[in-house]
């Protein structure tokens, strides 16, 4: 098997609103190995984004510890490369190409000539080689969701995280990113750590299902999903487990409502 | 019609049908080039070009009816005494006086408003204290201060300075801090993400993703400078020798030289087109209008 790349211990998370302390998530565990594809899956409100803020090193854990390659997260670092769903998270004053390697610029991870054939290298395997000097301003919301995945991967860090990555693209492009990160995965075999809350994608993207239960978020099941992808859309074993995992989110929720139901006459 | 099972009838009633895309060879090309007139006509600097020739032509002719030298001097004589007034050198050391004193205020307005950006920027309470200051001192209008600098500072180039600094400092800093503040969250965090902090971290992501503000904060500062520096000049010339633009104004105005008022009036509206329509101009083009953060 291979190494633990990634641990959480027991992590509670608190965030303050400027009315309320909200927990986000309570004693969480999980760990994910080297070359997982890992997937935070829940419904909105399970504090799943925010425990990949906290993976980050942008919120410290109230209880618990995040550890990566055993030391502990307390800042943000290049080590884990975030890709968020926003696209502002490109910055417009620099040129496709220029985005890419302002990360390797900055850290001096790589020589300047290593980086600039990495960057261009990161470019080519986003199919993005004949927009390189264009400004994010000029691509689709698919482009700027492959510069940002360009950006992150050419740093080669230990683990990509990705917030919802695909949420705010179109069905389409939606489709079709996620079978670019797959294809990209099957080239580098790269550790990720994906957060949505669809669970068709998590099915699609992740090796292995976190599930989480909301209000505040907690571990509900951690599953194995690496034989299913965009082969096996339609079989029964695919299916199987789209229904299982919804049992697994909605099953209690149901159950909970007929309870409440039954006990107001 | 209202049954919405009829409209599925309806719909299953007609044919389902699949073609090839026609060949769109019969439009020509899909990209087509505009023709040179049209690019000339949509072009901004012809456009600005020809509403000033048609300014010029309306002020021209209505002197001519006018006919009154003392009120209204034509285009032509103004730009006589224009011509007359460069090439004798006096409209030269004038306009290099005023853009000197300028250049002293706007520096120093913009050392102290990015001191004090910098200061809000790193604490809250600077945040309060620059957003008090600004609510107290922006609508306060700079000339109003020059008697109070006469007094602090005499007749001469440190009042001036003192009243430029007051009008470019507040509009800079507000604009400055209101930028940084409206940088978008995702944008911070993934600069910190690859460990930017500090004065990195300003200078590489928070500075260049407010410049929009920034700049249109360093041309507000630039119009409220000069207006207010030619307006303080009109109170009083450094000496008569070295005045600047308004002093030029104020002195051909006591002569009842209306003409050479023109031609100072001129002056110091052609050097603001100049700043503004090609220095500040030419900086968007390379910037906020490139990186399509303004249009």
């Amino acid at each position: 098997m291979p190494p633990v790349l990634l641990e959480a211990n027991g992590v509670t998370l608190q965030y303050k609103t400027p009315r309320h302390l909200v927990t986000a998530t309570y004693q969480v565990d999980f760990s994910v190995h080297q070359g997982d594809r890992y997937v935070i899956l829940g419904p909105s409100g399970c504090g799943k984004s925010t425990l990949l803020k906290a993976v980050g090193g942008f919120m410290p854990p109230v209880e618990g510890t995040i550890r990566i390659r055993g030391h502990e997260i307390t800042a943000p670092g290049p080590d884990r490369m975030m890709v968020f769903q926003e696209f502002e998270q490109l910055m417009p004053w620099k040129t496709v190409f220029q985005n890419v390697l302002f990360p390797m610029k900055v850290t001096h991870k790589f020589t300047r000539a290593e980086a600039v054939a990495r960057a261009n290298a990161a470019i080519e395997k986003v199919k993005l080689t004949q927009f390189r000097d264009i400004y994010p301003h000029m691509l689709s919301g698919g482009m700027k969701m492959r510069v940002a995945i360009a950006r992150a991967m050419a740093l080669e860090p230990d683990i990509l995280l990705m917030d919802e990555p695909f949420a705010a693209l179109d069905a389409l492009t939606r489709r079709t990113m996620q079978q670019e990160l797959l294809s990209l995965w099957d080239q580098l075999h790269f550790t990720v750590l994906f957060v949505t809350h669809s669970i068709e994608e998590a099915i699609l993207v992740g090796s292995r299902i976190l599930v989480l239960s909301p209000h505040p978020g907690r571990v509900r099941a951690e599953l194995n999903s690496s034989k299913l992808d965009f082969t096996n859309v339609d079989s029964p074993a695919f299916g199987a487990m789209s229904k299982r995992i919804h049992n697994l989110l909605f099953g209690d929720e149901r159950h909970r409502a007929r309870v409440s139901e039954e006990a107001t006459p | 019609m209202s049954d919405p099972k009829e409209h599925s009838v309806s719909a299953d009633l007609r044919p389902e049908f699949e073609i090839e895309p026609t060949d769109s060879i019969s439009i020509g090309d899909v990209e087509r080039p505009l023709s040179f007139f049209v690019r000339m006509v949509n072009n901004e600097s012809v456009q600005r070009l020809a509403i000033l020739l048609a300014l010029i032509i309306i002020w021209e002719l209505y002197a001519r009816w006018l006919n009154n030298s003392l009120l209204f001097p034509t285009f032509t004589e103004t730009l006589g005494v224009f011509w007359g007034d460069i090439s004798n050198g006096v409209l030269i050391d004038r306009t290099l006086t005023s853009l000197r004193t300028l250049a002293i205020g706007y520096a120093i307005g913009l050392a102290l408003a990015a001191v004090l950006t910098t200061f809000a920027v790193a604490t809250p309470i600077g945040t309060r204290i620059l957003t008090t200051l600004t609510a107290m001192f922006n609508p306060l209008p700079a000339i109003a201060l020059l008697p109070l600098a006469l007094i602090w500072f005499g007749l001469g180039t440190p009042s001036l300075v003192f009243v430029i600094v007051h009008s470019v400092l507040w509009a800079v800093a507000l604009n400055t801090l209101s930028g940084f503040r409206s940088v978008p969250e995702t944008l911070r965090m993934s600069g910190r993400n690859i460990g930017l902090k500090g004065a990195r971290y300003v200078g590489l992501i928070l500075i260049p993703a407010a410049f929009p503000s920034i700049l249109s904060g360093l041309k507000i500062g630039w119009a409220f400078a000069w207006r207010t520096l030619v307006a303080a000049e009109l109170v009083f010339g450094v000496s008569s020798r070295s005045g600047g633009l308004g002093w030029y104004i104020f002195e051909a105005r006591n002569d009842l030289d209306t003409a050479t008022v023109f031609s100072g009036l001129f002056t110091v509206i052609l050097i603001g087109l100049f700043i503004e329509s090609v220095i500040f101009r030419a900086i968007e083009a390379r910037t906020v209008n490139l990186w399509g953060m303004q249009r």
